[in-house]
């Protein structure tokens, strides 16, 4: 893989040796560049996620957020640079990481056709913990209607309520877990992914608005635009 | 890096820039090949005893019916080693591959129809092959439909690479049971292409000719393959340097 | 809602980093029976999925008297033929659907994710879909059989060559809605690709009845469409998975 080709216009925060030192633990990306329809995304980017850490993701639209998740959580191979999970780089470690992701994305994997308890036990949550996690995100009352008849909001609490659950996984990856919450419902799952980091866990998420969990690093992808704005596409010519 | 010659096999760019030098040579060949195949087979081969000088549409109907199923076997081998090697010009291939196949099985479906008005006495007769034939002509409309369906190219790639290696699969088991099926309701009536007994002096032009037909595909798939990587890599410096376009400015 | 969520203890066993114990974490992966049985709820809950595929088979099947005339001898030479291409279309209309609900609602996503191979998820669905339209499409055929004036001998191969025949059908199709689920509107497109696939399947499921019609042994027919069968359940599902692995990189 060589991305010499790709400079990024910043400096990172980590140089890429201090990088490879911290990697045995957790999620990190090494020089990592991402292109979507023959256009450079972002290029450069580092990054490290040991445990107990959070990581905020920023950018306009468009920056290439969602790219980037879906890279890091492995549906797409078109990168280029390095991700690596516990000192391996990907695909190795793709699987080993997957055993230990919970991955929220901006469709919330939540059936329309089957309540929050059903959804929630096909995640294979068993009915007390179930009931315990819909109440923490205050869907008391709701755990039998079907999600088709809940609002966007509350079918997104549904989602949420996996990391409520007892025996999580270890790595969190949230793309915009905040939006359409209200107060209550962005301090709750303030304070649930504190705990989260507490107990040793890590969170990487994207998000418009500020987070208030401790220790969070941001990385803005507007810092990581490609200055080659055109892909040169080939290999040792 | 032992890999590397494959990769670089895989850029676009070096297979551009490899194929000009080719080019000329095989459409040469090629032509040639068909020049010769033709005046031998329409003007110089004897006249068939039964069909008279209609049997001579075999010299183009045969080596397109050839073409037509070898054809969708190169798209669909491109398409899986796009899959498998992640390699951009097997995709480019593949998709350039599809419109020359379906083109040529309707050249097959068509003269196959024009051969069987004397031969039948009607255009259109339901016999096996040329009901394989129609079948194929769909399995190449539908990896071609597939390929344009979606806007980002990547998935199009991947879908039509997939679609076609499970046409592959298809084939032969359609082959067999349309066979079948024709056995079962038109037992032992005139067969079309049935290879019966064929005299060299009319065996050697059509083999002239199958033999053009492999040269012109060759020929006229580096070409589409190379008009569609100029489309697609036309973000790159070096098509805009090849086309006299002005540098792209930062934006 | 409250912070005392955070108390909640987490089991030692997911967050244990060494490899060796990745078993335990998988404890999210839905079962085969659990993915078998949600789909089977979720098909219960969408009722007109499964009774429209059944409507239009009858409907479009009463048409065809009106258009080719109610002749009985000409009926009853039509109806193997007629009541099989029904079924085809009446499958591939309901496959559209297969897959995008799960698609639009990220719980594709989702499974995509889990360790295990899509092949078990893929399959549960399928079967699920043959349940709910393929085996009463079967149930249903006498009746129109009765109809169409389909001969005596017909009926009993006909509901087997069905059985057996709309299964391959669910299996075949799956790779096209596969294919297709990123599509905004993928019915035609879904027809073009698939139809070619399904000609074996249509061939031996008609030749089933007309041979038992002729008064000749239908056994070889059906056991054609049961080796298709088998291929096509070792195949479909894995082309299916690697369909939609490839449709949700768009």
């Amino acid at each position: 893989m060589s991305s010499s080709r790709l400079s990024p216009s910043a400096a990172s925060p980590v140089s890429p040796a201090q990088n490879a030192a911290v990697c045995s633990d957790g999620l990190c990306a090494n020089g990592l560049s991402c292109e979507r329809d023959g256009r450079v995304l972002f290029a450069g980017l580092d990054f490290q996620l040991p445990a107990g850490t959070a990581l905020q993701i920023e950018g306009a639209n468009g920056a290439g957020k969602s790219t980037l998740i879906r890279t890091l959580i492995g549906s797409t191979s078109d990168y280029d640079g390095d991700i690596l999970w516990g000192g391996k780089a990907f695909p190795r470690s793709l699987a080993a990481m997957r055993a230990e992701l919970l991955y929220i994305g901006h469709h919330a994997g939540v059936r329309r056709g089957l309540s929050p308890l059903e959804n929630l036990a096909w995640y294979g949550a068993a009915a007390g913990d179930a009931m315990a996690a819909l109440d923490a995100v205050g869907l008391y009352g709701f755990e039998d209607t079907l999600c088709q008849q809940l609002s966007a909001g509350q079918n997104r609490r549904v989602a949420l309520a996996r990391l409520y659950l007892p025996a999580v996984p270890k790595l969190w990856i949230l793309d915009e877990p905040l939006a359409a919450l209200d107060v209550a419902g962005v301090e709750s799952l303030e304070a649930c992914m504190r705990g989260h980091l507490q107990r040793g866990g890590s969170v990487l998420l994207t998000s418009h608005q500020p987070v208030n969990i401790q220790p969070l690093v941001k990385v803005n992808l507007a810092d990581f635009q490609p200055q080659e704005r055109h892909w040169e596409a080939e290999y040792g010519a | 890096m032992s890999w590397q010659w494959f990769h670089r096999l895989g850029s676009p760019r070096w297979f551009y820039q490899k194929s000009s030098a080719w080019l000329p040579w095989l459409g040469g060949a090629a032509l040639l090949l068909l020049a010769v195949g033709i005046v031998w087979g329409l003007g110089f081969a004897p006249e068939d005893f039964k069909q008279g000088n209609s049997y001579r549409i075999i010299y183009i109907h045969v080596p397109a019916a050839f073409l037509a199923l070898a054809g969708y076997y190169i798209m669909a081998i491109s398409g899986a080693i796009g899959l498998i090697w992640k390699m951009k010009l097997s995709f480019v291939v593949m998709r350039a591959a599809a419109p020359i196949g379906a083109a040529l099985t309707f050249i097959a479906l068509f003269t196959g129809a024009v051969w069987g008005k004397p031969t039948w006495g009607t255009y259109w007769v339901w016999d096996a092959r040329i009901t394989s034939m129609l079948i194929l002509f769909f399995l190449y409309l539908g990896v071609m439909a597939l390929s344009g369906a979606f806007s980002r190219e990547q998935s199009g790639d991947k879908a039509s690479a997939l679609l076609a290696l499970v046409g592959t699969v298809n084939i032969p088991i359609i082959y067999k049971s349309v066979d079948w099926w024709f056995t079962l309701h038109q037992p032992a009536t005139l067969k079309l292409t049935e290879a019966s007994t064929i005299d060299p002096s009319m065996f050697y032009p059509l083999i002239t000719m199958i033999a053009g037909f492999y040269l012109f595909y060759a020929w006229v798939l580096t070409l589409h393959t190379r008009a569609m990587i100029l489309q697609r890599e036309g973000r790159t410096q070096w098509v805009r340097e090849l086309l006299g376009a002005p540098a792209p400015t930062k934006a | 809602m409250g912070p005392d969520a955070v108390g909640v203890p987490l089991s030692k066993k997911a967050y244990s980093a060494e490899a060796g114990a990745t078993q335990d974490a998988y404890a999210q992966v839905p079962g085969f029976y659990t993915l078998f049985r949600t789909e089977l709820v979720l098909s219960a809950r969408r009722r007109s999925d499964i009774v429209n595929p059944l409507l239009f088979f009858v409907t479009v099947l009463a048409m065809m008297p009106l258009g080719i005339g109610p002749e009985p001898e000409m009926l009853s030479r039509m109806a193997p033929g007629l009541i099989w291409v029904m079924s085809l279309l009446a499958t591939l209309l309901s496959q559209e659907s297969l897959f995008r609900g799960d698609y639009e609602d990220g719980s594709l996503e989702q499974l995509a994710l889990q360790p295990q191979p899509l092949y078990f998820p893929v399959l549960a669905k399928v079967l699920v879909h043959w349940l709910v339209t393929g085996v009463p499409l079967a149930l249903l055929s006498p009746l129109l059989g009765m109809m169409l004036n389909l001969g005596a001998a017909g009926y009993w191969p006909l509901f087997i060559s069905l059985v057996l025949g709309t299964a391959s059908l669910s299996l075949i199709g799956a790779v096209g809605a596969a294919l297709t689920v990123a599509l905004r509107r993928p019915g035609l497109l879904l027809a073009l690709i698939i139809m070619p696939l399904y000609v074996p399947v249509l061939i031996f499921g008609t030749g089933t009845v007309q041979a038992a019609l002729d008064g000749y042994s239908f056994g070889p027919q059906l056991a054609v469409l049961g080796a298709i069968l088998a291929v096509a359940a070792a195949l479909a599902p894995l082309a299916s998975a690697g369909a939609i692995r490839i449709s949700l990189e768009n």
